[in-house]
């Protein structure tokens, strides 16, 4: 009785009862034991690490996960890139849970690879519109007051994919350009100073080190702001792939500025108008002209359970979980909808919830196996709604590559599987 | 007072300090990094701003770039820049920003020359950056140029040429509006029942065959 107490509602709103006879194959659920139930062997018979001795200590000097978790992996979707070093790959949402992207699964996007940088030989320097140009080593910058923050990083191109319809199959591909990730290190603002900028200074353009130098312009008063230098993630150093040993935080921003490598910071008036902000991360409207400098990330949600790559696989009791994040602020609500679109009802936000921060998300519900389209909407603290795709297609055409926060759709069939679907 | 006391308390003194007299000319320092030496900033500095300052001293002619252009990079970018597989396209496609499928290069998307010398410096030939002599560079981009019908067959760029080369798509870009432009989606009252009709599937991804192998099948149990 009380398994089927959500779907119950569900039904009785006369969507999807004709769905739940395909439902052929589930599990239901048994609260009493079967006549015929015999005992379970995992707990009747010893098992082999109930018996035997285990690794020692220093076996694994730096643990690794289960390997049983050997599917948990990033991914990349060849046909999107010419090569693996000019590439992105994606981090698997759909196996995560609380807030934190472990650093081994946080998505790479490398423009020339991954630079390989001796600490020893790493240098940042300060040079431009300052009163006194510098170079630090980063023992320099391990010296100068240090903060942590966890913030998103979110790729300006994730969802890019879907802009002309549901191309990729799970959320681990259209929306896996995301991590969430405790930064330490430096606030940009601390490095400005020491080297005195000059009144006409506007603009910085960033430099990263690796083989790319990837560069762009970002205004003196977000970096006088919020943005970091930082030099470890998740309480360990950079990983090598997110630009050990010093990368730019700029929290709630495309994560095209946050240049890993860094190696130089030039002080300005003016933006810089790189290739990376003219013929890439600028947003062609269907008028012909193209957005440029669009920093901010807007309030984006997803649900990351059930999706194509994480079936319902009971009837009964289920959790349904997702993502939202706003680069405006921090999420105020999260509603969802089981039946695309029509009626929402509002998930519980699990803590903690952060400014420009990924931001969990939980709906507890039962499932009689109806069919289910499922939505999340995300609202934040400047007042922002996620739209739906055809509202932002409406503005923003079909082309603009980057920038997608449209509402997602998944659809999951009696039998569990879900797919990436487009409603009309 | 151990001298790492000292730097510990003045920079501590600095932080309270710099807060206290945010916008002041003059801040107390931390006393931390050094002076960049000018070699060192000359090894550096190479942006490139989009009105050519930063540009080195060179020169180099169209006909010199497409030698340079035959050998080093037309293997990615196709013999006439129409771009190779998946690497990107640097001619052609003027006039195709509002087609249903726009071709985004030099010469219909671009909006300024002088930062593509700037990315050429710094990051081609790929695999190889920073191998190109000033001279080849804007001979590379004389041809790149050239390709887009952009100058002349007999041109040759340097220093002062480059910045004032007008771009077709110059006045193609605007600074983000989004506040204004999409002000709808702020501050409204999100829809709780009954906001829409039945919903129909217009599109499905499993049609698009274009995920990996997830080998996610369900495990029904």
């Amino acid at each position: 009785m009380r398994a089927n107490r959500l779907s119950d509602r569900i039904t009785r709103r006369g969507l999807f009862s004709a769905a739940a006879v395909a439902s052929a194959g589930i599990a239901i659920p048994r609260r009493a034991v079967a006549a015929d139930a015999k005992p379970d062997p995992v707990i009747t018979e010893v098992q082999d690490w109930q018996r035997v001795l285990g690794d020692g200590v220093d076996k694994r000097p730096y643990g690794a996960p289960s390997k049983f978790e050997q599917h948990v992996i990033r991914r990349h979707v060849s046909w999107l890139t010419a090569a693996p070093e000019s590439a992105a790959n994606f981090t698997p949402l759909h196996e995560l849970d609380g807030i934190i992207t472990p650093s081994g699964l946080c998505f790479e996007r490398h423009h020339s690879g991954i630079a390989e940088i001796d600490p020893t030989k790493h240098r940042l320097m300060i040079n431009g519109l300052v009163e006194k140009p510098l170079v630090f080593t980063m023992d320099d910058i391990r010296r100068m007051p240090r903060t942590s923050r966890i913030c998103f990083l979110e790729c300006a191109a994730n969802t890019g994919m879907e802009w002309r319809g549901a191309q990729l199959n799970g959320c681990q591909f259209t929306h896996g350009m995301i991590h969430n990730v405790m930064y330490t290190g430096v606030p940009l603002k601390v490095l400005l100073e020491e080297a005195g900028l000059r009144r006409n200074a506007k603009w910085l353009m960033l430099e990263g080190g690796d083989a790319a130098g990837m560069n762009r312009s970002l205004p003196v008063e977000k970096a006088l702001n919020d943005v970091m230098l930082a030099f470890a993630m998740n309480g360990e150093a950079l990983r090598p792939e997110q630009g050990y040993p010093l990368r730019a935080v700029v929290p709630g921003w495309e994560g095209n500025l946050w240049v890993k490598w860094l190696r130089r910071i030039e002080v300005g008036d003016k933006p810089w108008a790189a290739r990376e902000e003219t013929a890439r991360y600028t947003d062609l409207l269907a008028d012909g002209r193209a957005r440029q400098y669009t920093f901010v990330m807007d309030a984006k949600s997803v649900v990351t359970n059930p999706s194509p790559q994480a079936p319902l696989k009971y009837r009964g009791r289920n959790v349904l979980s997702g993502f939202a994040w706003s680069g405006r602020g921090a999420i105020k609500r999260v509603d969802v909808s089981l039946d695309g679109g029509r009626n929402w009802k509002t998930a519980r936000l699990d803590q903690p919830v952060l400014d420009k921060s990924m931001t969990r998300f939980y709906l507890d519900f039962d499932w009689n196996g109806e069919e289910l389209l499922l939505q999340s909407r995300a609202m934040d603290s400047s007042g922002y709604v996620q739209p739906g795709k055809s509202e932002l297609r409406r503005i923003r055409g079909i082309n603009s590559v980057y920038h997608n926060n449209a509402i997602q759709t998944w659809l999951v069939r009696g039998n569990g599987e879900a797919e990436n679907v487009e409603l009309g | 007072m151990s001298s790492w006391a000292r730097y510990v308390g003045a920079g501590i003194v600095a932080v309270v300090l710099a807060h206290a007299a945010a916008g002041a000319a003059e801040k107390p320092k931390m006393g931390l990094g050094r002076q960049a030496l000018p070699e060192e900033i000359a090894a550096w500095d190479i942006d490139v701003k989009p009105d050519g300052s930063g540009l080195p001293p060179g020169r180099g002619t169209v006909k010199q770039g497409e030698e340079i252009y035959l050998a080093r990079c037309a293997s990615c970018h196709g013999e006439f820049g129409q771009g190779a597989g998946r690497w990107p396209a640097l001619a052609g496609g003027q006039g195709s920003l509002k087609a249903d499928r726009p071709n985004k290069t030099i010469g219909s998307f671009w909006p300024a020359a002088a930062p593509l010398f700037d990315y050429t410096r710094r990051t081609m030939p790929w695999g190889n950056a920073r191998s190109l002599t000033a001279d080849e560079t804007y001979a590379v981009v004389a041809f790149l140029l050239n390709l887009n019908d952009i100058v002349a067959d007999d041109f040759e760029l340097n220093e002062k040429n480059l910045a004032s080369t007008r771009m077709p798509n110059a006045a193609g870009f605007f600074a983000d509006d989004r506040e204004t432009s999409e002000r709808q989606f702020w501050n409204r009252k999100p829809c709780m029942k009954n906001c829409r009709g039945t919903p129909h599937i217009t599109g499905r991804a499993g049609d698009a065959n274009l995920t990996p192998d997830t080998k996610s099948g369900p495990k029904v149990e």
